[in-house]
């Protein structure tokens, strides 16, 4: 293989697992260690400048870097990294000295951003500080978008909420509340330099099944009724609540439920439990409420009585799965099951739509009705309107939208200035030395053996009465600060000179975790893959090859288990092996390239 | 400075016939110098243990006095440890190997433990073909107590301190051939390809089994000058030949060519299979390794790999006849047969 390219800023990024699976790259060791040592603003900083709504995400996020995380592959559980983003959040101090400060010579361009969700305000986030002047446009009373409507307040504060949005909206956004826009055509005439869309995913969808109809106002769209529950149109629920669906809408909806009223509040799904789309700790928190779940049914029809919703039936199924792993969900044969059932919500999955947007504006739409974008600068077949988050590319995540936002803003500051909009910024880095001594290091190395701590929750009956208690207390910081620790530090990097190397081998004998080897070099890196220290079998990651030695042989690191612990460095008596900290974050609007 | 290693192993380590992994044959971290080659060697002796599935507490470690005899603290650390007397380690082994045959008993010193203080217990360990295996960490010099020059430094070596050694050096692997050792090589802790089944050969076989590991002293040895330095070890490293190890239960399946391969059917039934570089060496030949090493010494080179084999080696229980079961295991109705057994040995001797 060919020597490894360090100087790639992708190659140590994608070391720090966490860093490289978060949608916005957000700097995770870096945040955690600053944890470690209880610098709380300077964490919820770094978490800031990357995904913006660190207390909501600390709380919400769907955290695609935990099942990333380098711990889940020699430990049992992966560090709570989403929980450790909390910590910083619930224990900084002000942060009002530390943001951008908002020009008061603006710079002339207009924006209007349509939805004041999180790609919204991201947006604005990234454009305020340059100059720019922002229109925001949402048909609720407050922005947010679906981090306040769709999201419960027992798992987000209202108040968490809030604070997050208005440091945005308070670098002197125009917001246009309740206002809803039906109209593209009416927003283009306003003369905007750009325009961006994020308005979600926001129509749910509705199982069209005998019944319906006479079924009436008892069936509702679960993520319709879980915003009328958040703007406080709906204060309760009937006794009887089926809830269907598998995602974490549904989990909302059923704990939403049991808070409102609901005592028979229950699950049913089409898919087997194992297959549901809500994330395992979504699922667990539904059942820690005592919210029973009936996979493996699949909704036939509602049963009304006298104009009155009484059940519904369900058809039992099994997942077969054919050669290909393709799931169908054939039938048992068995009699239908009936189910009593006063309200039956629905959260089979939402959809974009932009019934809104008049279709001869140069703004094209595929066959899906979506917007036809470029993937990478989010723009739309009109180079002046720019779309992001759910609206971009369907139903994702908070996380996703923010980093599209990030990515919109940097697309819109380039189209205002008349450049080209894929000559996108290179991300900023810095890779520097952490040795303080013979063996010192100023990270601390340890690799500690903790088993993941678990988050303390407040008293079930208490959660259960009042929909705006939040049910996660969060870490304590002497928890926080373990927890933290076991984070093994990716981000310090193992960095290999090679014309220091005496081939030695003190480190490929300390290696705890057999991930060096001195070997001859082959073309095919699966065939060194083979002639490795250690078993090599995940191709996720990548090989460190250096450059030939003395005897002819290279340097294979396999990065895939490495502890970061440091040893190898620690037992290199010439200093081949350095321990480097690695920082990389994607640049934003205004950071040139 | 770390004085842990991390709990966390490669989650797919191989497991032996026993289910243990390489972990289960570690120690503590080492304390050595950041570079020895000793710590090269526990790493080698790790691989090779777990490598022949030996149950952990059926080896006792045995050392003397030196950076070399602290090294049993880094490997095996579940095995039986001595830590003895300066250049005394062979004397206690015997005295163990004695009470116990049923042990593998695995003997670390260095050159200043072996070939200075130790050399008298070294040649009669030797000469009375003990069950053993003796690796020698031969640095070249007194690394505990700062560098100077030792017994096996070559006359002109320069070590740290600067000046050439004005003495010859003793070859141990040459020593002990003199003296009737049965099995004798040579190896470099550089060089983990030959030396694990060198010490996996030296296991299997029965008597005195002499591996002399050159082993850099990256701290005052691994100068320009010395001759004991990984660089000057590597460009003047020759091998008598390439050392496989079958283990006993495993099927040969690969041919060689005759000529160039012998294999040697060791006491426990595993194979030793040698391929040779050289046709007129012959292992089995114990003026034929002299010889190899004598030429090698004059031409500067260091000989390495397999020296000297004797298949037909004849331990010191067998020379002594001892009891086939270990004496600490005797009871005393076995050790004191009673008057009546006194009575006819008495009379077997009127």
């Amino acid at each position: 293989m060919n020597p490894t390219d360090v100087s790639n800023p992708e190659y140590f990024h994608k070391v720090v697992d966490c860093q490289y699976a978060c949608p916005a790259h957000t700097p995770v060791p870096e945040y955690i260690r600053l944890i470690a040592q209880q610098r709380y603003t300077e964490a919820y900083m770094i978490n800031w400048e990357s995904n913006v709504f660190p207390g909501v995400l600390g709380r919400t996020c769907d955290r695609p870097c935990e099942p990333a995380c380098r711990r889940g592959r020699v430990d049992e559980e992966p560090v709570a990294i989403c929980r450790l983003k909390r910590v910083a959040a619930d224990n900084k101090e002000s942060i009002a000295d530390l943001l951008p400060e908002i020009p008061t010579q603006k710079n002339g361009k207009r924006i209007a951003c349509i939805g004041g969700g999180p790609a919204s305000l991201t947006v604005a986030r990234d454009l305020m500080p340059l100059g720019y002047s922002i229109d925001i446009y949402d048909n609720q009373r407050a922005a947010g978008g679906m981090m306040r409507s769709q999201i419960p307040s027992f798992r987000l504060p209202e108040t968490v909420l809030n604070e997050e949005v208005n440091v945005i909206l308070d670098m002197g956004v125009t917001t246009f509340l309740e206002t809803e826009v039906t109209s593209m055509a009416s927003i283009l005439e306003k003369d905007y330099d750009a325009v961006f869309v994020g308005t979600g995913a926001p129509r749910g969808k509705l199982l069209n099944l005998p019944g319906l109809e006479e079924a009436g106002s008892a069936v509702h769209v679960g993520i319709d009724w879980l915003a009328n529950v958040a703007f406080g149109h709906t204060e309760q629920v009937a006794k009887k609540v089926i809830v269907l669906g598998g995602g974490n809408t549904a989990m909302d909806c059923c704990r939403t439920a049991k808070r409102l009223g609901g005592e028979d509040v229950r699950i049913v799904v089409r898919s087997p439990y194992a297959d549901m789309k809500a994330s395992p700790w979504e699922k667990e928190d539904a059942q820690h409420e005592g919210i029973p779940f009936y996979d493996n049914h699949t909704p036939k029809e509602f049963v009304v009585e006298d104009g009155k919703l009484k059940g519904m039936l369900f058809e039992k199924v099994e997942a077969v799965y054919d050669e290909s792993g393709k799931r169908s969900l054939v039938p048992t044969g068995e009699d239908w099951v009936f189910m009593e059932a006063d309200t039956v919500l629905m959260a089979i999955g939402q959809e974009n739509a932009f019934p809104w947007v008049e279709r001869d504006l140069g703004i094209d739409f595929d066959q899906w009705e979506m917007p036809k974008l470029n993937k990478v600068s989010f723009q739309s077949t009109r180079p002046n309107v720019f779309f992001g988050g759910d609206a971009a590319f369907g139903p994702e995540n908070v996380i996703t939208a923010v980093a599209q936002g990030h990515q919109a803003a940097v697309s819109i500051d380039l189209f205002c200035q008349g450049k080209n909009l894929l000559q996108r910024p290179d991300p900023h880095t810095n890779l520097v030395s952490t040795k303080m001594g013979v063996h010192e290091w100023s990270y601390d190395n340890a690799v500690e053996t903790d088993d993941r701590y678990i988050v303390p929750l407040v008293d079930l009956d208490k959660a259960l009465s009042d929909r705006k208690v939040e049910v996660e207390l969060g870490f304590d910081r002497d928890t926080g600060f373990k927890e933290a620790e076991r984070c093994l530090n990716c981000d310090v990097q193992t960095v290999f000179d090679e014309a220091r190397c005496i081939e030695c081998d003190a480190c490929v004998d300390i290696c705890p975790t057999d991930c060096i080897t001195f070997t001859t070099n082959e073309e095919d890196e699966a065939v060194l893959r083979t002639k490795l220290t250690g078993p090599s079998h995940n191709l996720t990651t990548d090989l460190y090859v250096s450059q030939a030695l003395p005897t002819a042989r290279v340097m294979v690191k396999d990065e895939d288990i490495c502890l970061h612990c440091g040893l190898c460095a620690e037992r290199c008596p010439t200093t081949a092996w350095d321990m480097q900290k690695y920082f990389y974050s994607v640049s934003k609007a205004g950071q040139a390239a | 400075m770390s004085y842990q290693i991390p709990k966390f192993r490669h989650p797919e380590l191989p497991k032996n016939e026993l289910g243990y992994t390489k972990a289960d044959y570690e120690g503590a971290i080492s304390t050595l110098c950041a570079g020895c080659g000793h710590d090269s060697i526990s790493g080698a002796i790790i691989k090779a243990v777990h490598e022949l599935s030996i149950e952990p507490h059926k080896i006792a470690k045995l050392s003397g006095i030196g950076c070399s005899s602290k090294s049993p603290t880094y490997f095996l650390g579940k095995s039986h440890g001595f830590n003895s007397v300066h250049g005394r380690m062979p004397s206690v082994v015997t005295g163990a190997a004695m009470a116990n045959r049923d042990l593998l008993y695995l003997g670390v010193s260095g050159d200043g433990d072996t070939a200075s203080i130790g050399l008298g217990q070294y040649g009669h360990a030797a000469r009375r073909n003990l069950n053993m295996v003796y690796i020698v960490m031969n640095n070249g010099c007194y690394g505990l107590t700062k560098g100077q020059d030792s017994a096996t430094a070559d006359e002109g070596s320069i070590s740290k301190k600067g000046e050439p050694n004005p003495f010859g050096s003793i070859d141990l692997p040459a020593v002990a051939l003199q003296l009737g050792a049965t099995f004798v090589a040579r190896s470099f802790s550089g060089d983990k390809e030959q030396l694990v089944p060198l010490i996996k050969a030296a296991m299997s076989h029965r008597g005195f089994a002499l591996i002399d590991v050159v082993s850099p002293c990256v701290t005052f040895n691994n100068t320009a000058g010395s001759t004991k330095s990984y660089e000057y070890t590597r460009e003047h490293m020759e091998a008598t030949g390439t050392v496989d190890f079958v283990p006993m239960h495993e099927e040969i399946t690969t041919k060689y060519d005759p000529g160039k391969t012998r294999d040697v059917t060791m006491h426990d039934g595993s194979v030793v299979r040698l391929k040779k570089v050289d046709d007129s060496f012959d292992p089995f030949d114990r003026m034929s390794a002299m010889v190899a090493l004598e030429k090698s010494r004059q031409s500067g080179q260091i000989l390495t790999g397999l020296l000297y084999m004797d298949k037909h080696s004849r331990d010191l229980h067998e020379a002594l006849a001892t009891s086939k079961r270990p004496l600490n295991e005797l009871t005393e109705t076995e050790l004191c047969p009673g008057s009546k057994v006194l009575e006819q040995i008495n009379q077997s001797l009127r």
